[in-house]
C-alpha cells in the first residue's frame, strides 16, 4: 500500500519536473530577443531624405533620421531635458522637442533651448535593403 | 669621543637650522600685502572703509588681474601715505555717486576694445540697455532708490556669471530682485505690487529651478530681461512665454481666442495661467467648475463652456486610462513579472496625452478627440497586457501550489516507506 | 523481474560485484551528530540542479555584452517556464553555497578531516573554492548593473594581492577593465573550465567517501568505548532519508522561484556611476565588510593588502588543518582547533550581519 502511494506520488513528481523542461525546450513564439539590434520595420528605399520616424529600440523610443544629404542616422528619441519624445522637423531640418522648444542639430547636439546634453547616438547599419540599429 | 668630521657636520647643521628659523620669523611681505590700498583699508576701524578690502578676495576682477586702482584710480604704491595714494593727479576717483555708477562700471564694460583683452565674446551694451529699463529711466529722473549695477551684482565681491554663489546665478537671482521688489516698505511710493516672489515661489518654474536644479527654467530675468528690465506689455507677454512654449503658442495663435483676447486687451497665456504663479496646469482648468479661467468671459451654461467640458472629459478619460495601465504594470512588476515591452507601448499613449493637452489651446474638440481616442485604445490594450501578466502570475502560483502538493505527497509516501524499512531492520 | 534481467545481462559483461557489495554492505553510523551527514548529499543534489538548469539556460543565453542582458530578459519573458529555470538556477546557487558551508563547518567541528581522511578534506576545500568561483563568475553573466559593479569591485580586490595582483586582475578581466572580454572568459570559466575541474575533484571526493565510509566524531567513538556503534544501511534507509531532504529542497526552490523570482534589474552601463549600496552576494559580504572597516593604513602596511592576505591565510589554514591538528591525527579531541573553528564561524556570521545591518557602510 505504501509502495503504491509512494510510486504514484513519485510518478507525479517526475511528471511535474519534466513537463516544464519539455515546454522550455520547445522554441518560443518569438524566435530571438530583439532588443539589442533592432531591424527597422521599413526598407531602406522607403525612407525619404529629410525625414525622421520613431521606432522601438528595446523598451525606449528611437528616432531614425535621413538627412537632406541622404545620410541615415539614429538617436535615442528621449529629450535630455525632461524626457519628452523628440521629433524631426522637415521644415527646419533639425530635431525638435515640442515640450519646451529644445532644438538638436542633425548630429544630435543640443543647440538651443533647455536640453542640457546631446541625444544619445545609435549605430545604423544597412544590410541589403534592411536597416539595423544598434547601441552606439 | 666626537671626530673632526662629526663636529664639522654638527656645526653645519645647526647653522642651517638657525637660518631656517630666522627666515621663518622674519616677516617676508607677500604679494597681497604689497598693495597700499588694501593694506591700509584692511586695518581701518570704520567698517564701511575696511569692508571693501576684506570683500575683494572674492571678486572676479581680482582673479583677472585687476585691483582697486583699475576702477578707483589713485596710487597703489604709496604706502602709508593717504594724500599720495588718494592723489587726484594719479586719477583718484573715490566713491562714485549712485547716479554715476552705471557710467563708472561702463568705463570698461562698455568699451569693446578694452573688454576684448579679457573676453572677446563678452557683450558691451549693458549700460545702453540699462538706460532703456525702468530702473535706468528713473535713475536719470533722479530716483536714487532704483537698482544700479551694484544692486544686483554686489560691489567689491563681484562674482563671475557662472559662479553658483553669484547674486545673478539663475537659482539665486529671484532673491536678488526681491530684495527691493518684495520689500513693501521700500516700494511704498510705487504703484507696483510686492507679492511677485511669493507668487513665483508657488510656480512650477520655481519648483523645477530650485528642486531639480534645472537652470533653463524661467526666473525673473528670463521674462523681464536683466539690464533692460521692463515688465512685458499686454500685447507682448505671449511672445515671452512662446520662447519655450513655442508649440503651444502656435496652437493658440490659430484659435479663436487669439483675436478675441487681443480685441479685449487681454494678455494671452497670463489670463488663464497667471504670470508669476504659473502652476502646473491641470485638466481642471477646463470649464466645469465655477472658478475656472473660462468663467472670466463665458457664461456658465454657454455652449463654449460645454465644449470645454467635453475636452476635459476626453483628457481625463485618457489620463485615467494611462493611470490604470501604470498601476497594473507596477503591480505585475512588483510581483516579479517583466513589464518592459508593455511599458514601451504605453509611452505612445503618454505622448498623445501631452499633445492633446497642448491642443486644448486650439479649443477644437474634434482635433483633441482624434488624438485621445487611439491613445485610449493603447492604454486599454496595456491594461489587458497587465491583466494577462497577473493571470500568468496566478498560473505560476497555482502551479506552485500543485507541485508543492505533489512533493508533499511524495514526502508523506517516503516517510511511511522509511518507517516501514526501519521496522523491517534490513535491506528492502 | 525486468530489472534483474537487465542486471544479469550487464553482469555477464562487466564485473559489478564491487559496486554491488558496496551498496549492500555500506552502513552509516547512527548517533547524535548523524543529521550533519545529510548536508554533503544535499550540496550534491543542489549541484545536480545547477547542472541541469544551467545546461537548459545555455540553450537560450548569449554571452556577449550586447546580447547577454536581452537574452536573459528573453528567457524570463518569452521562453516557456524560462522564468522558472532561471530563478531556480539563481536561488539554488545561493542555497548550495549555504549547505556547503554547513557541510564544511560540521565536518570541521566533528574533526572528520583527521587521519585517514585528510585527502577528502583537501578535495573538499578545493571544491569550496571552485563553488565560490562558480558563484562569482555566474553572477556577471546577466550583465546587469549590480553584477557589472560587483565584478568590478571583486576583481579590484584580486588586483590588491602583492606581486601577482596586477597579472591576476588582467587575467580575470581579459584586459584592464571589465568589458565584453571579461564576460566571455567568465562564461568559458563557468560552463567549461570549472565543470571539468569539478568532475575530477568531486569524483575523487565521492570516491574517497565511499571507500572510507563515514567518519564518527571522536567523542562518539569514545562513548561507545569499543562497542560497535548503531548503524543503518546506506541503501535504502539512509538514501530514502536523503531523498526526503532533497524533495524538501525542491519544494523550497519551487516556492522561492514562484514567489520571489530573481530580479533582472537594469542593463549594465559602464559609463554610468556606480549606484549607491552596491554589494556582492551574501557569501562574500563578510570579506566585503572587513575591507570596509580596515583602515587605509595599518602601521607601514596597506590595509587592503593586509586584509586580502589575511583571508588568504585563513583559507590556507583551513586547507591544511588536517596536517596542523596533531591531536586530531592521534584520534583525540582537539579543543583548540574546535574553538578556532567556532571563532571563524562567529567572525563570518557577525560580519555578514554587519554588512546588512550596519548604517550606510562607511
Amino acid at each position: 500500500m505504501v509502495n503504491m502511494f509512494l510510486g504514484t506520488s513519485l510518478g507525479a513528481l517526475f511528471i511535474s519536473v519534466f513537463y516544464p523542461i519539455v515546454k522550455y525546450l520547445s522554441p518560443p513564439k518569438l524566435a530571438e530577443p530583439t532588443a539589442f539590434s533592432v531591424t527597422i520595420p521599413w526598407k531602406v528605399t522607403e525612407v525619404k531624405a529629410n525625414s525622421g520616424r520613431i521606432f522601438r529600440f528595446g523598451s525606449r523610443p528611437g528616432l531614425l533620421v535621413k538627412t537632406p544629404a541622404g545620410e541615415l542616422k539614429a538617436f535615442s528619441a528621449i529629450c535630455t531635458h525632461l524626457d519628452c519624445t523628440v521629433q524631426y522637423r522637415e521644415d527646419r531640418q533639425i530635431i525638435w522637442c515640442a515640450c519646451h522648444n529644445g532644438v538638436y542639430d542633425l548630429n544630435g547636439k543640443n543647440i538651443s533651448g533647455p536640453p542640457p546634453r546631446p541625444l544619445d547616438p545609435l549605430q545604423v547599419k544597412v544590410r541589403g535593403d534592411q536597416i539595423v540599429v544598434m547601441k552606439g | 669621543m666626537a671626530s673632526e668630521s662629526n663636529v664639522r657636520l654638527v656645526r653645519q647643521l645647526s647653522f642651517g637650522l638657525f637660518l631656517l628659523a630666522a627666515l621663518c620669523l622674519l616677516r617676508v611681505p607677500t604679494a597681497a600685502a604689497m598693495h597700499a590700498c588694501i593694506d591700509c583699508h584692511k586695518g581701518l576701524e570704520e567698517e564701511r572703509l575696511s569692508r571693501p578690502a576684506k570683500k575683494i578676495a572674492d571678486d572676479y576682477h581680482l582673479v583677472r588681474g585687476l585691483k582697486c586702482q583699475d576702477c578707483h584710480g589713485g596710487d597703489h604704491t604709496a604706502f602709508d601715505d593717504k594724500k599720495a595714494s588718494h592723489s587726484l593727479a594719479k586719477g583718484f576717483l573715490g566713491k562714485p555717486k549712485r547716479q554715476d555708477i552705471p557710467a563708472f562700471c561702463g568705463k570698461c564694460h562698455s568699451d569693446p576694445r578694452y573688454m576684448r583683452k579679457f573676453n572677446p565674446k563678452i557683450r558691451t551694451d549693458q549700460v545702453k540697455e540699462y538706460y532703456t529699463s525702468v530702473h535706468g529711466k528713473k535713475l536719470r529722473e533722479g530716483d536714487q532708490k532704483v537698482a544700479v549695477c551694484i544692486s544686483c551684482h554686489d560691489v567689491h565681491a563681484i562674482r563671475a556669471i557662472k559662479d553658483e554663489a553669484a547674486w545673478t546665478y539663475p537659482i539665486k537671482v529671484s532673491e536678488t530682485c526681491s530684495r527691493c521688489h518684495a520689500d513693501a516698505k521700500y516700494m511704498k511710493d510705487r504703484k507696483i505690487p510686492t507679492d511677485q516672489l511669493k507668487n513665483y515661489k508657488k510656480s512650477i518654474h520655481y519648483e523645477v529651478l530650485t528642486k531639480k536644479g534645472d537652470i533653463s527654467a524661467p526666473t525673473c530675468p528670463s521674462c523681464h530681461g536683466n539690464h533692460g528690465a521692463t515688465p512685458p506689455g499686454v500685447d507682448s507677454v505671449a511672445n515671452v512665454c512662446s520662447n519655450c512654449h513655442a508649440a503651444t503658442a502656435e496652437l493658440f495663435a490659430k484659435s479663436v481666442h487669439e483675436e478675441a483676447f487681443s480685441d479685449l486687451g487681454q494678455p494671452a497665456c497670463v489670463t488663464c495661467h497667471g504670470n508669476h504663479d504659473v502652476l502646473k496646469p491641470s485638466d481642471e482648468l477646463l470649464a466645469g467648475g465655477k472658478d475656472t479661467p473660462c468663467n472670466t468671459c463665458h457664461e456658465e451654461d454657454s455652449s463654449e463652456l460645454k465644449k470645454g467640458n467635453e475636452i476635459r472629459t476626453h483628457l481625463q478619460n485618457l489620463a485615467q486610462g494611462i493611470d490604470r495601465a501604470e498601476a497594473i504594470l507596477t503591480r505585475a512588476e512588483h510581483a516579479g513579472m517583466e513589464v518592459g515591452p508593455p511599458r514601451f507601448e504605453l509611452i505612445e499613449a503618454k505622448d498623445a496625452l501631452i499633445k492633446a493637452r497642448a491642443e486644448t489651446h486650439t479649443v477644437k474638440v474634434k482635433r483633441i478627440k482624434t488624438l485621445t481616442d487611439p491613445a485610449v485604445v493603447i492604454a486599454q490594450k496595456t491594461v489587458k497586457k497587465g491583466e494577462e501578466l497577473m493571470v500568468q502570475l496566478q498560473f505560476r502560483r497555482k502551479g506552485l501550489a500543485a507541485s508543492l502538493l505533489v512533493i508533499a505527497a511524495a514526502l508523506v509516501g517516503l516517510f511511511f516507506k522509511i518507517r516501514e524499512i526501519d521496522r523491517r531492520g534490513g535491506s528492502g | 523481474m525486468r530489472v534483474n534481467r537487465i542486471m544479469g545481462w550487464i553482469e555477464e559483461r562487466i564485473d559489478l560485484s564491487g559496486a554491488r557489495h558496496l551498496l549492500q554492505e555500506k552502513v552509516v553510523p547512527v548517533h547524535r551528530h548523524t543529521v550533519w551527514y545529510y548536508f554533503g548529499g544535499m550540496t550534491l543534489f543542489l549541484f545536480v540542479i545547477q547542472v541541469v538548469t544551467g545546461i537548459l539556460l545555455t540553450l537560450y543565453y548569449r554571452p556577449s555584452a550586447e546580447e547577454a542582458y536581452e537574452s536573459v530578459q528573453f528567457i524570463m519573458i518569452e521562453v516557456q517556464f524560462g522564468w522558472l529555470i532561471r530563478s531556480i538556477h539563481s536561488w539554488s546557487a545561493n542555497l548550495m553555497v549555504a549547505t556547503m558551508m554547513i557541510h564544511l563547518f560540521s565536518v570541521y567541528l566533528t574533526q572528520a578531516y583527521r587521519k585517514p581522511r585528510e585527502l577528502t578534506w583537501v578535495t573538499g576545500m578545493l571544491l569550496f573554492g571552485i563553488v565560490l568561483t562558480f558563484g562569482f563568475s555566474g553572477y556577471l553573466l546577466p550583465w546587469n548593473v549590480l553584477s557589472y559593479f560587483a565584478t568590478k569591485v571583486g576583481t579590484n580586490v584580486a588586483g590588491v594581492v602583492p606581486i601577482v595582483g596586477r597579472v591576476l586582475l588582467r587575467l580575470l578581466r581579459g584586459g584592464d577593465d571589465v568589458t565584453g572580454a571579461t564576460l566571455s572568459r567568465f562564461y568559458g570559466l563557468h560552463i567549461a573550465i570549472l565543470p571539468l575541474l569539478t568532475t575530477l575533484i568531486l569524483g575523487l571526493h565521492l570516491f574517497l567517501v565511499q571507500k572510507q565510509g563515514m567518519s564518527v566524531p571522536p567523542d562518539m567513538e569514545r562513548v561507545s568505548d569499543g562497542r560497535p556503534l548503531r548503524t543503518m544501511p546506506f541503501v535504502p534507509n539512509f538514501l530514502l532519508r536523503d531523498l526526503f531532504g532533497w524533495f524538501v529542497a525542491l519544494g523550497v526552490l519551487a516556492a522561492l522561484a514562484a514567489i520571489y523570482p530573481w530580479e533582472l534589474g537594469q542593463k549594465a552601463d559602464p559609463f554610468a556611476p556606480a549606484p549607491a549600496g552596491i554589494r556582492p552576494e551574501w557569501y562574500f559580504i563578510f570579506m566585503f565588510q572587513t575591507l570596509k572597516y580596515i583602515p587605509a593604513k595599518v602601521g607601514p602596511f596597506d590595509g587592503e593588502v593586509l586584509a586580502v592576505l589575511g583571508f588568504g591565510l585563513g583559507g590556507l589554514f583551513l586547507l591544511l588543518v588536517p596536517f596542523l591538528d596533531k591531536r586530531a591525527a592521534r584520534g583525540e579531541p582537539s579543543p583548540l582547533f574546535r574553538w578556532i573553528g567556532v571563532g571563524i564561524i562567529l567572525y563570518i556570521a557577525v560580519f555578514t550581519a554587519l554588512g546588512y545591518l550596519a548604517p550606510g557602510g562607511k
